[in-house]
């Protein structure tokens, strides 16, 4: 009854998040919408007893990527009239993507093969084994995808070395400072002290 | 009827931790302006009360008293809405530890993982305090904020990788099962590396001295909350201290074997210091943490916005992860009493 | 070999420990903490608090109006209006310091040819309401009767000096 009510809650919450992270007029609140959605969407991944992707979305999106895309956005001074100016011309194009994805989410959630209110196969093979959710996901991932999973971060890894050599520019004539240097350097290289004989006074 | 008992059971057990802690909070910023007066050779706040020990309330009092003035332009409502955003995952994330053998609201299974979920939330409050306040320093205060808070994650997430790894488990009750025994069974010797990684990531975390460039009293005022004041002003310091008892308490379960005594097991003297109550020997270890933030406040100068990133990146990452592969091998050979 | 040892250092955390250990120290030596209302700093007769006009010991008041103070207050916050008196000296009839301004120089001090404007060691006084901040003759007079022998000794030690 209670779980029902939360799920509905939730739910709701979420949908409407997610309107107002395409209509918000302002890109910040846009921004925290969509970390709004997430959270509530964890929220439910939580309630379908998926706690280890519940709480991996909450840290991954919300704690980290969304703290960046924030980030970004605030610092934009972004002027609202001229992008609405191709709303029309580009309505099409979007209307299309709207379609194609409404049709595929429906042939998922249609598909006898994927039973959504029973749980994915992840949960019914934690149950079906005694483990954590987890641990179940843990040693799926590293027996019966441990190759798609290794490529997988592979990939990621030569998309992150790809991102920091296009933007990475190297500007000779700038100065730096090099901390390393700054912290190794000893008082006998930058001190003399020099004995003299004393001086006469007139 | 036993969904609502269950209900009451819960909102009981949340009162009973939240209540404590606030007090807590509250006699640490007491404390806290006491040690450091010591180091300063200045006796600290000693007015109000016997040993000034009424402090606390006192400023309480005048921070409830305050007006909370919204600068013009700020974003309102989100102005008004950030000091919740940095208050309720501090307190939320209390939650999952346990305070004693089976003392712990909710005993869920990754619970460490639901920890640095909450932890890594904490940020939202300071970047949207910075935006919505309609100020520079703010801005400036935030942005430093959320790079910092970002960086240090991944070295403190890479330092609860190496304890999870010991203990095999991600239940916090578990962990310290897992250190049963003597001080020296606990985590902190075999993993003393990610233990000072950990121990300074979280104070970059709760950007405390010597990491607290949000703040910059010197440089940008008072960073991100610099248009906040009476009790608005009040939620940021609360969650603030809170935020830094948990990473303490998050310390002393994670390393220092939570609730054991530190002669757990040894003959004659482990069941002596096992008539202490468990709750009374986490409290004490995490208090010892707790005097290492005012210490390090009362000792090192604010390092440099680069020199932080550099410790981040450079040092703590790769410190971690080489540990990481220490580690390992440690568990593989089955060194020691640990693994 | 020093880079060995640097590395050492560095990863030891030698120097940071060093300042705790130093800091650590300082937790348990002696305050230098005076509490204020019970135990109070000592004062130099040189000492600038609030300002007083003194008198001769016949009762007559010192300040012949010369306006030198008036002239010599970096912050402008003297006032001086002046009128000859029924037996033909020349007194003040106004005598004015705005305590707001007043940044306690003790030029006005310095400058006064008779020693009448003195700053006593006074320096806990508050205001209440708007325009108490301005302190005139008659209460600057008082004051200097009040503190008469304090002032009176405190010129004296320091004459040598002057």
């Amino acid at each position: 009854m209670i779980e029902l009510l939360l799920f509905y809650v939730f739910a709701a919450v979420l949908l409407f998040a997610a309107t107002m992270v395409i209509t918000a007029k302002n890109p910040v609140h846009s921004a925290l919408f969509l970390v709004l959605a997430f959270f509530n969407s964890a929220a439910l991944w939580l309630m379908a007893e998926a706690e280890f992707l519940g709480i991996a979305l909450v840290l991954v999106y919300v704690g980290a990527v969304m703290v960046l895309f924030l980030f970004v956005v605030m610092m934009l001074d972004i002027n609202l009239a001229p992008m609405r100016e191709g709303f029309a011309r580009y309505l099409p194009i979007g209307a299309l993507v709207g379609c194609v994805m409404v049709v595929e989410m429906a042939l998922v959630v249609g598909s006898k093969d994927v039973n959504l209110i029973h749980g994915g196969p992840v949960t019914s093979a934690a149950e079906g084994v005694g483990m954590s959710n987890t641990k179940a996901l843990g040693s799926v991932l590293y027996t019966v995808y441990a190759y798609p999973f290794e490529i997988a971060s592979v990939v990621l890894l030569v998309a992150i070395v790809a991102a920091i050599m296009l933007t990475h520019r190297r500007r000779p004539g700038t100065k730096q400072q090099n901390i390393d240097r700054q912290v190794r350097v000893r008082k006998e290289q930058r001190l003399r002290i020099v004995t003299m004989a004393p001086e006469k006074r007139k | 009827m036993a969904e609502f008992a269950n209900l009451v059971w819960i909102v009981a057990k949340i009162v009973a931790l939240v209540v404590p802690l606030f007090i807590a909070v509250a006699y640490m910023t007491y404390a806290e302006r006491r040690v450091i007066g010591w180091i300063q050779w200045r006796k600290g706040p000693n007015r109000v009360g016997i040993y000034g020990l009424l402090q606390p309330i006192a400023d309480a009092c005048k921070l409830l008293m305050k007006e909370v003035v919204i600068p013009q332009n700020a974003n309102r409502f989100l102005f008004l809405l950030a000091p919740l955003f940095s208050i309720i995952p501090a307190l939320a994330a209390w939650a999952v530890l346990p305070l004693g053998d089976g003392l712990v609201v909710a005993d869920i299974d990754a619970g460490l993982l639901y920890v640095l979920a909450m932890t890594s939330m904490g940020v939202y409050g300071v970047i949207v305090a910075g935006w919505a306040s309609n100020s520079k320093y703010a801005l400036i205060g935030a942005m430093r904020a959320g790079a910092q808070v970002v960086s240090y994650e991944i070295a403190m997430g890479f330092a609860l990788v190496g304890v999870l790894m010991a203990a095999g488990s991600l239940n916090m009750s578990e962990i310290v099962h897992a250190q049963q025994g003597p001080f020296w069974n606990w985590f902190w010797l075999p993993l003393l590396p990610l233990f000072i990684v950990y121990w300074v990531s979280g104070v970059a975390e709760t950007n405390r001295l010597p990491f607290d460039v949000a703040e910059g009293e010197s440089e940008i005022v008072a960073g991100f909350h610099v248009e906040y004041s009476g009790m608005a002003f009040a939620i940021f310091f609360l969650a603030e201290y809170a935020n830094m008892i948990l990473i303490a308490g998050l310390a002393t379960i994670l390393f220092l074997g939570g609730w054991y005594s530190p002669f757990h097991g040894i003959g004659y003297l482990g069941p002596i210091f096992d008539l202490v109550p468990g709750t009374l020997w986490f409290c004490l270890k995490a208090g010892f943490f707790l005097f290492g933030y005012f210490w390090f406040r009362g000792t090192f100068p604010r390092y440099r916005y680069d020199q932080i990133m550099r410790l981040g990146w450079k040092v703590l990452i790769p410190v971690t992860v080489v540990w990481l592969v220490v580690e390992s091998v440690f568990i593989l050979t089955g060194f020691g009493p640990w693994f | 070999m020093q880079a060995i040892r640097d590395l050492f250092n560095s990863f030891l955390l030698i120097e940071l420990l060093q300042g705790l250990r130093l800091t650590g120290r300082h937790l348990f030596t002696r305050k230098y903490t005076v509490e204020y209302p019970e135990e109070r700093a000592p004062q130099s007769p040189r000492f600038r608090g609030l300002h007083a006009l003194r008198r001769y010991p016949n009762g007559e008041e010192r300040c012949i109006a010369c306006k030198l103070c008036e002239a010599v207050c970096p912050a402008l916050a003297i006032t001086i209006e002046a009128e000859p008196r029924a037996d033909g000296t020349r007194r003040t009839t106004r005598y004015d310091i705005d305590l707001f301004k007043c940044i306690y120089c003790g030029f006005c001090e310095e400058s006064c040819p008779v020693d009448s404007i003195v700053e006593t060691r006074i320096y806990e006084y508050h205001f209440e309401r708007r325009g108490e901040n301005i302190i005139h003759k008659q209460e600057l007079l008082a004051l200097g009767d009040q503190y008469e022998q304090q002032l009176a000794k405190d010129r004296a030690a320091d004459a040598p000096y002057r």
